[in-house]
């Protein structure tokens, strides 16, 4: 035996918790499978995977390139429109939020039931809210701005509250010792070391609330889910097609913007 | 282009010396985004004063659902079960299924490019598709049941740990594997030995927090009749019976709150 086996066999093993965690997975995996009933699948199955595919690879071009309020374009805008002023009500209303539970700007207990709030707004889901905004504000996509705005809340402070942990405080005694008032401390001291970090998660955010615009169709807040789900109940799969791609090409589009964005402002 | 149409402001240095400072820029982006925020006020119609006269609407609602209807929950029990059910099978099913995807999406390891352009497309694709989408495609394809859901969960965590993967793949030190090719190991079995340690960590750890969001999601695709809770959520809010909604938010955001917690303590274990 030389060195270098000595050594492997000297590596310190742990064995029995990774046998334990695998059996572990491997049985709430088996436990999982009896979730599945396979009778619910239907002949029909394969015939309507067919003709949805054969809707996308032929979509209905003009409807997709369709300016007009009924058409893939219009709905596109309109679910952009729900996303981006979804998220910049949910950031400004977000920002105070943020102060309130971060625990070097506020005493300890008053942070930690903001976060107990915030924590609450994020685990309901966004179809609930939607659902619930219905109620107050009727179908349209008003509703949807007012769901997108209450669903970003919860993310956007969270990662706020991490920027505004992480300030520099050391900038401020050297302000102090030159004889800044309270505001040009705020004003240089703490805006241009939080602007960059928030606009950079409101950017983010944006990005992940096209998806859920785009979903909140199916409870009638607007954008381009309620035609999505229509026209896949009447089976026009051509439409389903084009209202697709559209939403794929425009996702894609909008986080390829947002990466190339972020990456600019994090790099200064 | 900015540049020339407002040009830098010239500053003469003492010494003689000009410098040019930029103009900012920030008054020019703040013009953009009120244009941006006026135009999407006209496109969602949206008034202040609906929300002024019918706002606290919200709030009576949720009145309403305090305090939650204790006796609903025994039957609760089983389709919460369903929907923790679904989002572990998907995401287990999900994150296997992601390493040789991610495999063939990693530039360094497969030289083909045409197969790694495919693959990322394929991945792409997947990925800016919302869960809800592909749970609605999966209904009409299996039927309506957790087989749909869990069909819909498995693609996204799929495309989610896939991508992070590849990059994760790609960013790994190629020393190793490039001397165990010499030896005469085989690419995948070099793969196995000299890259998928390195990134083994990561991959639990990117798997575990995409099932701590699966459940969330999981939540709400029985509205789509996918499987689940979230067909509850939507009879307790069609029939107004806001105490049963009550107690299933409470119930989800209990469960939720759990396996966040053990999924955090075991990824904080793992980096």
């Amino acid at each position: 035996m030389d060195a270098i086996e000595k050594q492997l066999y000297a590596k310190p093993r742990n064995n029995n918790y990774i046998y334990i965690i695998s059996v572990v997975i491997l049985g709430l995996m088996i436990w999982s499978l009896f979730v599945i009933d396979f009778g619910s699948m239907e002949e029909s199955g394969w015939t309507i995977a067919k003709s949805i595919l054969s809707g996308i690879v032929t979509p209905d071009f003009d409807f997709l390139l369709d300016f007009t309020t009924q058409g893939v374009m219009y709905l596109l805008v309109e679910t952009i429109a729900i996303a981006f002023l979804g998220t910049i009500f949910g950031a400004i209303l977000a920002i105070p939020l943020a102060f309130l539970s971060a625990s070097n700007v506020v005493p300890k207990p008053v942070a930690f039931i903001t976060r107990l709030l915030l924590i609450f707004i994020r685990t309901i889901p966004s179809l609930v809210y939607g659902l619930m905004f219905v109620r107050v504000a009727g179908q349209g996509p008003f509703t949807g701005v007012l769901t997108v705005a209450l669903i970003s809340i919860g993310m956007l402070a969270k990662l706020f509250v991490d920027a505004i942990e992480d300030l520099d405080t050391s900038i401020f005694e050297s302000m102090t010792s030159i004889g800044c008032t309270t505001f040009e401390k705020i004003r240089f001291g703490i805006v241009p070391q939080l602007t960059a970090m928030f606009l950079s998660i409101g950017i983010y955010r944006f990005d992940m609330n096209l998806r859920e615009a785009s979903i909140l169709g199916l409870v009638g807040a607007g954008g381009i889910g309620a035609p999505l789900i229509f026209a896949m109940n009447a089976y026009r799969w051509n439409e389903v097609g084009s209202i697709l791609i559209g939403l794929v090409v425009l996702i894609f589009i909008v986080e390829i913007w947002s990466n190339h964005m972020r990456n600019k402002l994090v790099r200064g | 282009m900015f540049d020339k149409i407002f040009p830098p402001k010239q500053i003469v240095l003492p010494n003689g010396k000009t410098v040019s400072e930029k103009r900012s820029r920030t008054p020019l982006i703040l013009v953009l985004v009120l244009v941006a925020v006026y135009l999407s006020i006209r496109f969602t119609n949206f008034e202040f004063m609906v929300l002024a006269t019918s706002g606290h609407e919200f709030f009576v609602i949720i009145n309403e659902m305090i305090p939650p209807k204790w006796e609903y929950l025994p039957h609760l029990w089983q389709p919460l079960l369903d929907t923790i059910m679904m989002s572990i099978l998907g995401s287990v099913l999900g994150s296997l299924v992601a390493v040789p995807v991610a495999y063939l999406a990693a530039s360094n390891i497969i030289k083909s490019k045409i197969v790694v352009m495919v693959a990322r497309l394929f991945l792409s694709i997947l990925r800016t598709m919302p869960t809800l989408v592909s749970a609605l495609i999966a209904t009409f394809i299996f039927g309506l049941g957790t087989l749909a859901g869990t069909i819909a969960i498995f693609l996204f965590t799929l495309a989610y740990v896939g991508k992070l993967l590849y990059e994760q793949i790609e960013n790994a030190s190629m020393g190793a594997f490039e001397a165990m090719e010499s030896i005469g190991i085989t690419r995948i079995q070099a793969f196995r030995y000299a890259i998928f340690p390195q990134v083994l960590p990561n991959y639990l750890s990117t798997s575990l927090f995409c099932f701590e969001g699966n459940v969330r999601y999981a939540a709400i695709l029985g509205y789509v009749g996918a499987g689940g809770i979230g067909l509850l959520l939507d009879e307790g809010l069609g029939w107004r019976d806001y105490t049963s909604v009550g107690m299933i938010l409470l119930m989800l955001a209990i469960t939720v709150f759990l396996i966040e917690t053990v999924s955090e303590y075991f990824r904080k274990k793992l980096i």
